[in-house]
């Protein structure tokens, strides 16, 4: 209410100051990304090719960028805190498993309330799939545009594997053949030789490219079929032994940087500097993180880095029998649910996403994008990750309360990885945290 | 000290050499008045209000959250989970052992000593030696942070970089002895306030006192225990409990750990801030920060008791 007024004081204000030299209209974007920083290729995307371009076409509209410099977290706390008070950038890059939250929680409305016609006739939803659409849609209702879609492997430094006496065409095939490979590399003097994110600093990235790429291979899921949580099981102890066996009983990873608050940083410095020779992520990793002149890049990368699948805890053991895993996300773009200018907010939103944006995009950070008439670049690298793990993926839970529960994991993880609690104590704290979170009666135990 | 209800006669009188009429006085109010009931006693009883919901910032509950009575504080202080790690419980215990030991033992102690050496140096000594003390106190929060961060970094810190040219192995503290870390630093940084109260407090003891004692060939030891505390014991009770309810409230300390590794320096106020506005649990959070009033109102009635029972005397 106070808000309201606020806005409609300033609004009055800012309209009176405006009114008469010309309706000009300034929309702000907010992504996490920055110029020489995180996701580099992005910001000079938006920066030297969108605004520019979008500014000839519509000159009575300034679009200026914010460039997020924090970690994921803390830009999901400033939009939760901003999208509820009517301030906030018009336009912010999205994670797709926040939309159920928001969108129950009142901070995004969808795309058919705010814009209506103009979103229905959008020409490029003739070109985006449905399962693509769906990460950024909850409950039948589209809330953004994506940019895309990912896959989760371990990316592996063929140096060092070499150095070990680890064969070229090397492939795990159960967590075993992992540890054994780290054992070998950390006799051969490779310091961490294993990062399997864990711990709350990393937020849903210990989630994803943690917690989700082993608990598939114990054949479950965080939700069961019927989308109710496994708050106990065999799955989840195995996953929690796997992190005590990395971290606290034979060192074979960095613990260090699974505590420190920039410790996701440390990894990938790790994984640069050779003191780390597999890691589990994203293609994010490849197509920005270790990018030619970004921060982390890696030397010599074409000969250096490789990458292999998840293997499951057992041959066969994985979610729906699989033999190897993988996950997917999404990120992409929404709109300000209390923007003032929402048309032109659509306007810039649906200009970034066309085809010659889109296109655009791919010369800044080649990737599979949402667009089905977007070409993929000629890359060897997303070329094989999609064909090979694009069948083996899962999704996320689109569950309004699966943030809520993905911290509690993270959690649960820190607790082991950083010796406090015995994987059954951390369990059972995770079912009480969990329990409390979703009620009993959407909660199953497998034990 | 002027509200004894007894004498209403001549409060009367005083009244008439007022400037103002009382109608004026109440409209001159009003405005001050205004602020304060919109930005403290509304919240203060919105928060009240949340508390007995389980509101929170994103999902289902935000835009609908149910009355769910006492449910928070049960939760809060449910004994099949009070003192684990990342708890109310273990929470509170961890603030009581910091405030203990950095506030009572730390501040308290470091200030006193330092008040006591410096009342016998040289004045330039003396300058100087404020001067630094009081400049960790009023330096601003995220600047002392940061450069405490960069002093005690593993890698590159400064405090590694000295053990390691001494010759004596370099320590990883913010990970190690995360506790002892946010001890050392907010001794370190709240010293100068009792500092200047206990010197403020010596300063107005007659030389006289010291001079007598000197004649009799006391120690300094000798004066500080039989001339110096005695005469100073009400200066102490009063900076107990204002740096009691300071350090019970202090927030910086998770700007060098975020209240981690794994909850070992997550304080009342960084656990009420992670469960609002990190878990986004405006309910239980609410929750929490109404049981810190709570405590903050027993200090303070602690502290109101105790100026009163001094007031009569002088």
């Amino acid at each position: 209410m106070k808000n309201r007024m606020c806005a409609f004081a300033l609004g009055l204000i800012g309209a009176s100051a405006v009114a008469v030299p010309a309706f000009a209209v300034d929309l702000d974007i907010t992504c996490r990304c920055v110029i020489g920083g995180v996701n580099s290729a992005t910001a000079e995307w938006l920066e030297e090719q969108v605004i520019p371009a979008f500014e000839a076409a519509n000159p009575d509209i300034n679009v200026t960028l914010n460039q997020f410099g924090g970690e994921d977290a803390q830009l999901t706390q400033q939009l939760a805190l901003d999208f509820s008070t009517g301030a906030g950038p018009d336009i912010s890059a999205f994670d797709g498993f926040l939309i159920p939250a928001f969108a129950e929680g009142g901070q995004l409305k969808s795309l058919d309330d705010l814009i209506g016609e103009d979103y229905a006739n959008w020409e490029g939803w003739d070109h985006i799939s449905p399962g693509i659409r769906s990460i950024m849609s909850y409950d039948g209702e589209t809330y953004g545009i994506g940019l895309g879609t990912d896959v989760r492997m371990i990316f592996v430094r063929k140096d060092l594997l070499e150095q070990a006496g680890i064969p070229a065409d090397w492939q795990p095939t159960s967590w075993d053949d992992v540890l054994d490979a780290a054992r070998k590399l950390k006799e051969a003097g490779v310091e961490a030789p294993l990062q399997l994110n864990a711990g709350v600093a990393m937020g849903e990235a210990t989630t994803m490219q943690g917690y989700w790429m082993a608990l598939l291979g114990t054949g479950e899921g965080v939700t069961d079929e019927n989308g109710k949580f496994i708050v106990e099981s065999q799955g989840i102890l195995d996953v929690l032994n796997l992190y005590k066996t990395i971290y606290v009983d034979e060192g074979l990873g960095d613990q260090r940087a699974q505590l420190l608050a920039d410790g996701r940083n440390r990894s990938f410095a790790n994984f640069r500097d050779g003191k780390t020779a597999m890691l589990v992520e994203g293609d994010w990793f490849y197509r920005s993180v270790t990018a030619p002149g970004s921060e982390f890049e890696v030397a010599d990368r074409g000969n250096v880095m490789s990458w292999v699948k998840m293997p499951a805890e057992e041959p066969g053991s994985a979610i729906r029998g699989q033999d190897f895993v993988s996950i997917s996300g999404g990120t992409g773009f929404v709109i300000n649910p209390n923007t003032d200018a929402p048309m032109e907010a659509w306007k810039l939103l649906s200009f970034m996403m066309s085809k010659e944006q889109m296109t655009a995009f791919q010369d800044y950070q080649p990737g599979i994008r949402s667009r089905s008439d977007v070409p993929i670049p000629n890359n060897p690298f997303l070329t094989e990750t999609s064909q090979t793990l694009l069948p083996l993926t899962t999704a996320r839970p689109n569950d309004p309360n699966y943030n809520a529960v993905s911290q509690e994991i993270q959690r649960m993880t820190e607790a082991v990885v950083s010796g406090e609690l015995s994987p059954e104590e951390a369990m059972a704290q995770y079912k009480a945290a969990v329990t409390a979170i979703v009620g009993e009666e959407n909660t199953v135990s497998l034990l | 000290m002027t509200t004894e209800p007894i004498s209403t006669q001549p409060q009367r009188k005083v009244r008439n050499f007022a400037l103002l009429s009382n109608r004026a006085g109440a409209a001159f109010m009003l405005p001050a008045g205004l602020l304060v009931s919109v930005f403290v006693i509304v919240p203060f009883f919105w928060v009240i209000f949340v508390s007995f919901t389980n509101r929170t910032l994103i999902g289902k509950t935000a835009l609908n959250p149910d009355f769910v009575g006492l449910g928070n504080y049960l939760a809060l202080f449910d004994p099949a989970t009070f003192f684990q790690r990342g708890q109310f419980g273990f929470s509170l215990i961890l603030t009581t052992q910091f405030v203990l030991m950095s506030a009572l033992v730390g501040q308290a102690l470091l200030g006193l000593l330092l008040a006591w050496l410096i009342q016998t140096v040289p004045p330039w000594i003396k300058r100087i030696t404020e001067t630094f003390v009081i400049a960790a106190w009023i330096l601003p929060e995220v600047v002392i942070g940061f450069a405490w961060f960069a002093f005690l970094d593993r890698d590159a810190g400064t405090l590694n970089m000295l053990l390691t040219g001494l010759g004596l192995p370099p320590g990883d503290f913010l990970l190690q002895q995360p506790f002892w870390v946010i001890v050392v630093f907010n001794t370190w940084r709240g010293a100068a306030f009792s500092m200047m109260l206990f010197n403020s407090a010596f300063s107005s003891i007659p030389p006289s006192y010291f001079q007598a004692a000197d004649v009799a060939g006391a120690s300094s030891w000798q004066k500080f225990r039989d001339i110096g505390l005695p005469l100073i014991r009400g200066h102490i009770v009063t900076d107990l409990i204002l740096i009691t309810m300071w350090t019970f409230n202090t927030f910086t300390p998770f700007l060098l750990t975020n209240g981690g590794p794994s909850y070992r320096t997550e304080l009342v106020s960084i656990y009420n801030y992670r469960v609002a506005f990190q878990d986004f649990q405006f309910g239980k959070g609410a929750a929490v920060g109404v049981i810190m009033m709570l405590i903050n109102l027993a200090f303070a009635l602690i502290y109101l008791r105790l100026g009163r029972k001094k007031a009569p005397k002088s």
